[in-house]
């Protein structure tokens, strides 16, 4: 059934019209009244469906975010769940305008596939879980294991890398979606699950038992996921850029959802005036209203309330901020000014 | 007819084209070359232009580069600094095996159930046709999902399997595979080679000599029994004669796994086992249609010249069911190979898992990728029909 996606997605490739080069996505946006953004297929807090069948979780927040800054109207959104396999083909054919789903940020993605990623919303490496009753305790001791791996993704080719140069020997069982992986985990299919280590830390949370399993002590890589674009239409990359920024900047200024309003009134920041509208005219410089930011952080919230809200220490996924805190607390959370 | 062939002496006029029935169809067949011409031209344009909008290129280049990924099913050496050409090869390789696997079986479990199908026994007939309606009347790719499901989810860990010291300790079946002990042929194992190719030859050499003999002087001989005797007896007498130069690797439980033997994997079986009933089904309603094809009297009148049931069976009524069953057999055959691309859904690394999924994914080229699958089912279904199509030919009835 995947394939036969990626055909018809190779198939609409070859027969969309042409479009110069992509330019335009903000207005075609605008002219249909919705963001169609691709997401995972479900990771726990990262994205999910709650009760209601809405997509919920740290990465459709950056989607809404950006329906917020676009029509002020964080419900503006159209989900495609993507796989490991289809996410670019759907991105690239026009499928969908922007892509929030646990992407890694690298060179060939960038270059080679075309891709503009926006920026960085969630530091990560790839790590290993395995059972507790095994008794490894690094992954130096997992020669001969069955590992679980999502197929098409860089987890596959930084596992080969990482066993060869440890000439450790192990049996690849590759896997579409990380909901299939947590099936064949539990079935004992592999013995270990490798995948980014907050990919592990929400897979773990949804066992039945969560303290069964440990996550190794290695991070075998440099994981930094963020939200990507076509590459070709700098206005829409900028359009998404500046809402991730603008969300981590108000969490530096300290403005969030509960305060936002006050301080759009004006405040002794002129940053902060800047970016919510009440000095200058920012949004204009890319194609939005001068209430863009505001609408994003009242609707959605500043990063930390976000992090805070799907993943954080008090959620069941519980991972700690780590590299992603702010700068200012010693994290590589990191904006540009609003200037 | 006199007056038609008056009407075309008068010569060519434009109105002909369409009021006469010669012309029109000349018409006919040009508009339709002109329309598939246009039609493929404005394809390959479209695709051009497009690719060329996307700023991409178009290259097999790429298939050069290392590949980066392992791959947990290879017969030829494989490893992830291969390039994107060998692990297209280890998944043709493993298409392949899952579909001759695939035939053989459903062709074994297909004439079965077809034989038994018309059984004579009621719970026999009555047992087969519940699994012929029910298997082809579920999708093969939930049978497949089945398979791989009973397999992972109900079969012991291979830690519980080894401490259950599985068949006496040699064969252990683990949600990770089944495994048996594979032979290691030691030295003079080539003087058993030798003997098997003797023991061949003389088979065929046999088989037409005792054809000869019986259409010259009517003598009979156990053709078939003497050369399964001949073929079986000759290398195991010369194996026998060395010695017997051959040991078994036992599977063995070292950390995870086990380790050496054979194994058959739980996606290579989960997917083998569904393809296979699924088509059996298929194949035994075809076996069917063939035997009860053939006339009751065929039957009575080979009896009635003194043929043993089992002759009757041989040389009259499967002969003739074949010419009834081998052309839609060919179809099963199609449809087990190219079903098998359904592998993707658990994992089991054949061409569309790797250069149609990882290769694509890692490299970004859909175009070449999805062009060269093509061109493999193509070429694997296009081997078969010419391989059914002449043994279609060779049992055909021969008009003398």
């Amino acid at each position: 059934m995947k394939s036969v996606k990626i055909l018809l997605a190779a198939a609409a490739a070859s027969s969309i019209g042409v479009s110069a080069a992509w330019a335009g996505t903000l207005d075609d946006v605008k002219a249909k009244g919705f963001v169609q953004c691709g997401v995972s297929t479900g990771v726990p807090g990262f994205s999910f469906t709650d009760d209601a069948g809405n997509w919920q979780g740290f990465d459709p927040a950056v989607c809404q975010a950006v329906a917020a800054a676009i029509f002020g109207d964080p419900s503006k959104v159209k989900y495609t769940p993507t796989t490991g396999k289809t996410r670019f083909t759907a991105l690239r054919s026009g499928e969908i305008d922007m892509l929030a789903r646990n992407t890694t940020w690298t060179f060939s993605r960038d270059t080679d596939l075309q891709l503009t990623f926006v920026g960085v919303n969630y530091y990560d490496g790839q790590g290993f879980m395995v059972p507790k009753e095994l008794g490894v305790t690094s992954a130096k001791e997992l020669d001969g294991a069955s590992v679980c791996i999502q197929t098409g993704t860089t987890t596959e080719l930084n596992l080969a890398d990482y066993f060869r140069i440890n000439n450790i020997s192990y049996e690849p069982v590759p896997i579409e979606t990380n909901e299939e992986a947590r099936t064949n985990y539990e079935a004992g299919r592999c013995d270990v699950y490798t995948t980014d280590a907050s990919g592990l830390a929400a897979t773990r949370a949804v066992f039945a038992d969560p303290s069964a399993h440990i996550i190794l002590p290695e991070i075998i890589s440099k994981e930094p996921l963020g939200p990507l674009v076509r590459q070709g239409d700098d206005q829409w990359a900028d359009v998404v850029r500046w809402t991730l920024n603008a969300m981590i900047n108000a969490e530096e200024y300290g403005v969030d959802s509960s305060n936002v309003d006050q301080m759009a009134q004006g405040s002794d920041n002129p940053e902060v005036n800047r970016m919510l509208g009440s000095e200058g005219d920012l949004g204009s410089m890319i194609g939005l209203d001068k209430q863009w930011a505001y609408n994003v952080i009242k609707n959605v919230g500043n990063y930390g309330e976000v992090f805070e809200a799907y993943i954080g220490s008090d959620t069941p996924i519980g991972l700690e901020r780590g590299l992603n805190a702010q700068y200012t607390d010693g994290g590589l959370i990191y904006a540009p000014p609003m200037r | 007819m006199a007056v038609a062939e008056s009407h075309m002496d008068q010569g060519f006029t434009f109105s002909k084209l369409w009021r006469d029935k010669r012309y029109r169809g000349v018409l006919m067949q040009i508009l339709v070359i002109a329309g598939l011409f246009a039609f493929v031209t404005f394809i390959v344009h479209n695709a051009i232009e497009n690719l060329a909008a996307l700023g991409k290129t178009f290259g097999f280049a790429f298939l050069n580069t290392p590949a980066s990924y392992d791959i947990n099913q290879a017969f030829i050496e494989y490893d992830s600094r291969s390039s994107h050409f060998r692990a297209g090869l280890v998944g043709i390789i493993n298409t392949g095996v899952v579909a001759v696997c695939g035939i053989v079986l459903a062709t074994i479990l297909g004439f079965l159930f077809g034989v038994l199908r018309l059984s004579n026994n009621w719970l026999v007939s009555r047992l087969v046709y519940c699994y012929v309606e029910f298997t082809r009347n579920v999708p093969v790719l939930v049978q497949i999902l089945l398979w791989y499901g009973i397999i992972v989810n109900s079969l012991p860990t291979p830690k519980v399997a080894a401490a259950d010291h599985g068949i006496w300790d040699v064969i252990f079946l683990s949600n990770r595979g089944l495994y048996i002990p594979a032979p290691v042929f030691g030295d003079g194992t080539w003087l058993a080679g030798i003997a098997l190719v003797i023991a061949i030859a003389f088979a065929i050499f046999f088989k037409i000599w005792a054809k000869k003999t019986q259409d010259a002087t009517g003598k009979i001989y156990p053709v078939f029994t003497i050369n399964l005797a001949v073929i079986i007896g000759l290398p195991l007498l010369a194996f026998a004669a060395m010695g017997f130069p051959l040991t078994w690797e036992i599977p063995e439980l070292k950390g995870f796994n086990f380790k050496g033997g054979a194994v058959l994997k739980p996606e290579f079986t989960a997917l083998w086992l569904a393809l296979s009933l699924y088509t059996a089904a298929f194949i035994a309603e075809i076996v069917r249609a063939g035997i009860q094809a053939v006339s009751h009297g065929q039957t009575e009148a080979s009896y009635a010249l003194g043929l043993k049931p089992s002759w009757t069976l041989r040389l009259v009524v499967i002969p003739q069911a074949l010419r009834v069953i081998v052309p839609p057999l060919t179809s099963q055959y199609l449809n087990l190979t190219k079903n098998s691309s359904l592998a993707i859904a658990i994992g089991y690394m054949d061409i569309v898992a790797t250069i149609g999924g990882i290769t694509l994914n890692q490299t970004g080229k859909e175009m070449e990728c999805v062009i060269i699958v093509m061109a493999i089912y193509l070429a694997f279904s296009l081997m078969i029909s010419l391989f059914m199509n002449w043994y279609n030919k060779h049992i055909a009835l021969v008009e003398r």
